[in-house]
């Protein structure tokens, strides 16, 4: 496995209401140069969350005790910029395993999908009923469905459906990469190079 | 089934699944590696806990780092040391076959492919490196990949692919004299756009393609990624099987005679369409040189550098490139001196090439103040340059044969060119640094490169002929 298979999530959401959170302050460009993926999550929205000095901001949603959970609550044109795969790694590392928001910049959306992070699109509507349950109650528990594509405020009973690629959901839910995906067709293939001539 | 291209036929065959909203599964018949892009692929699948699926089917070379003089000395590059050793370190744990330095089968990868038969027609060819396009002269579709693809090959032998749209590139007529493959193939990059043919795969078509000998097909459809194009195909016909009989790895007996059944019918049906079409005439091609830094940026050699507005594309970036080159608009390219002049690569580094450049150097001498690199594709090309007595006629024109070797063609080993100074290169890529921080490359014929290296400028070589 890759990944944590996603099959079914109910959490509570930590609300970032702010439009076009871009990947440079999901993950600074200087953090980019280490050889490995893990320990990416300590510095998620790094220059928001600490001061230079290292000390939190108490203002920052992160360093905010009453939210927490493994949703992350976006404003609309979330991951907008660079294809740095880091920017999902570091949401992945930090603990969160799926980002609600009415719209994700493309390249992000695809590198969330392959490292286990699930992006799921709501309608704008939905997103603000999302975020003023979360205002009136901050432990408001989300289940988010990917068998079932459907994404639920539990308190209110309110859902909505969301899309996905078919293929990629079959991966998350396995929690596979491609790799993992075409190794377990090893028979298939074994037969396949049998009959081929040459 | 009628209505469908080569392609469709080749690739159809080759589908073990289609993923509904996906890519296709695509089996490959063959996967050759080398030394540059294999080492991080084995690592992920050591981490994987993963064995190669079909180590037989799999063929390494070392060729991008070598150097091409001394090869029996031990690698004096720290990195290239390296990467060659992890490739034998590799090769070894895997069982699979590797041709290293010193052995008599090693050359560049797409040269000892089809060199000993391993490269067949109705094939899925791929390898680490973009120039794996080289192999559709054979009617395989053979492409280049990424290291994680290498890795997803030697795990399962199938890479996840979309099929791509078709272009068909036809060209009519008969090349005239002193105009090569290479030309051909410089004049449709240099009418369509060296991103042209993004998001397609070729079939090249026309009595100018059928007339080709192998390894002038090969030249073109190394060239295919340089049109912006994954691969580039040729129909398979009597010279590809005449070529293929009796190497090592082809088909003997009645797998042969049951192969070429086959094969014959790997060809496009009369009905069927592509998303493109080109056509050119031959008429119009004469020997190429290029004078920017893409390979896009070329023009027939008795032709003036065109101006900005001639041209596609934003005129601060052509502008750029042509001051990089310290070439002016409407400069003619005749004349102008140049430094070095590299003769090999997977683009012309055989036989025919050689052959092609010996018969102009014969018998004259090479210009003092030029540097001549001329490395064969293979041990078997530079055997066969000695059994000729085109080294006899090289020694005598004042020229060393190197060994084999990727080389000057992208300047990973000792082979650069200084900065600022001007190769004619019969390689590939002439994008700015390619062959050496600041290096100056015009893509050329071997002709072409022969007719500069006796004259120190560049020349029309049908001056010679």
């Amino acid at each position: 496995m890759a990944y944590d298979k996603f099959t079914t999530l109910i959490s509570s959401a930590v609300p970032m209401p702010i439009e076009n959170v871009d990947t440079d302050q999901i993950i600074p460009a200087r953090f980019l140069k280490a050889t490995e993926r893990e320990g990416f999550g300590d510095n998620l929205f790094r220059d928001w969350r600490y001061n230079k000095d290292d000390s939190p901001k108490p203002d920052f949603v992160l360093n905010n005790p009453i939210y927490h959970g493994k949703i992350l609550v976006g404003g609309k044109n979330f991951g907008s910029g660079s294809s740095r795969e880091h920017a999902a790694w570091a949401l992945y590392d930090y603990g969160f395993r799926c980002v609600v928001s009415s719209f994700f910049a493309d390249i992000f959306k695809n590198n969330a999908i392959n490292v286990g992070l699930l992006p799921v699109t709501v309608t704008a509507e939905f997103l603000d009923k999302i975020f003023q349950a979360i205002e009136k109650d901050a432990e408001t528990q989300l289940e988010v469905s990917l068998i079932d594509q459907m994404i639920t405020i539990l308190a209110t009973g309110d859902q909505e459906s969301f899309e996905i690629n078919g293929y990629k959901k079959h991966n998350l839910l396995n929690g596979y990469d491609d790799i993992d995906y075409l190794r377990a067709m090893k028979e298939e293939i074994g037969a396949f190079a049998e009959q081929s001539m040459y | 089934m009628n209505k469908q291209t080569l392609f469709d036929k080749v690739w159809d065959a080759h589908v073990v699944r289609h993923i509904n909203d996906g890519p296709d599964v695509l089996f490959i018949d063959r996967h050759f590696i080398h030394e540059v892009t294999s080492p991080v692929a084995f690592n992920g699948l050591e981490s994987r806990g993963a064995a190669v699926l079909f180590p037989q089917r799999t063929f390494a070379t070392a060729d991008h780092n070598t150097p091409t003089i001394n090869q029996h000395l031990p690698v004096a590059d720290p990195l290239s040391a390296n990467q060659l050793q992890a490739l034998a370190d590799n090769t070894a744990k895997h069982g699979i076959s590797f041709w290293g330095l010193g052995h008599a089968k090693n050359g560049i990868v797409h040269i000892i492919g089809p060199e000993n038969g391993i490269t067949q027609p109705g094939m899925t060819i791929v390898c680490g490196d973009s120039h794996t396009s080289t192999h559709g002269a054979f009617g395989a579709i053979a492409f280049g990949i990424g290291t994680s693809e290498v890795e997803m090959v030697l795990a399962t032998q199938c890479i996840m692919q979309p099929k791509a749209k078709k272009m068909r590139i036809t060209v009519n007529g008969k090349l005239g004299k002193g105009v090569l493959s290479k030309d051909a193939v410089l004049y449709i990059i240099s009418q369509i756009s060296a991103s042209g043919a993004t998001g397609y795969f070729l079939e090249y078509a026309g009595e100018v393609f059928e007339d080709m000998s192998m390894e002038a097909r090969m030249t073109v459809c190394n060239m295919s990624i340089e049109m912006g194009a994954r691969g580039g195909m040729i129909a398979p016909d009597e010279k590809t099987f005449a070529y293929l009989k009796g190497r090592e790895q082809a088909p003997k007996g009645d797998a042969w005679d049951k192969a070429v059944a086959y094969w014959k019918t790997l060809k496009t049906d009369a009905d069927a369409e592509f998303d493109v079409e080109y056509t050119f005439d031959a008429a119009d091609i004469e020997p190429q040189i290029t004078y920017g830094t893409n390979p896009g940026m070329g023009a027939g050699i008795s032709r003036l550098i065109p101006t900005a507005e001639q041209t596609d594309g934003g005129a601060a970036t052509y502008a750029k490139s042509l001051d990089y080159m310290g070439f002016a608009e409407k400069d003619s390219m005749l004349g102008k001196p140049i430094d070095f002049v590299f003769l090999g690569s997977c683009t012309n580094g055989r036989i025919e090439d050689f052959r092609a450049f010996a018969s102009i150097v014969k018998g004259r001498r090479k210009a003092d103040g030029v540097t001549a690199w001329l490395v064969p594709g293979s041990h078997v090309v530079e055997s066969q340059i000695k059994e000729e007595g085109l080294l006899d006629v090289l020694t005598e024109a004042g020229f060393e044969l190197r060994q084999p070797g990727c080389s000057a063609c992208l300047a990973m080993n000792d082979d650069k060119v200084p900065a600022g100074r001007y190769a004619v290169s019969t390689s590939n890529r002439n994008f700015e640094g390619r062959q050496g921080p600041g290096a100056r490359t015009l893509l050329a014929s071997p002709f072409v490169a022969a007719a500069a290296a006796v004259t120190g400028v560049v020349t029309d070589p049908r001056q010679f002929l």
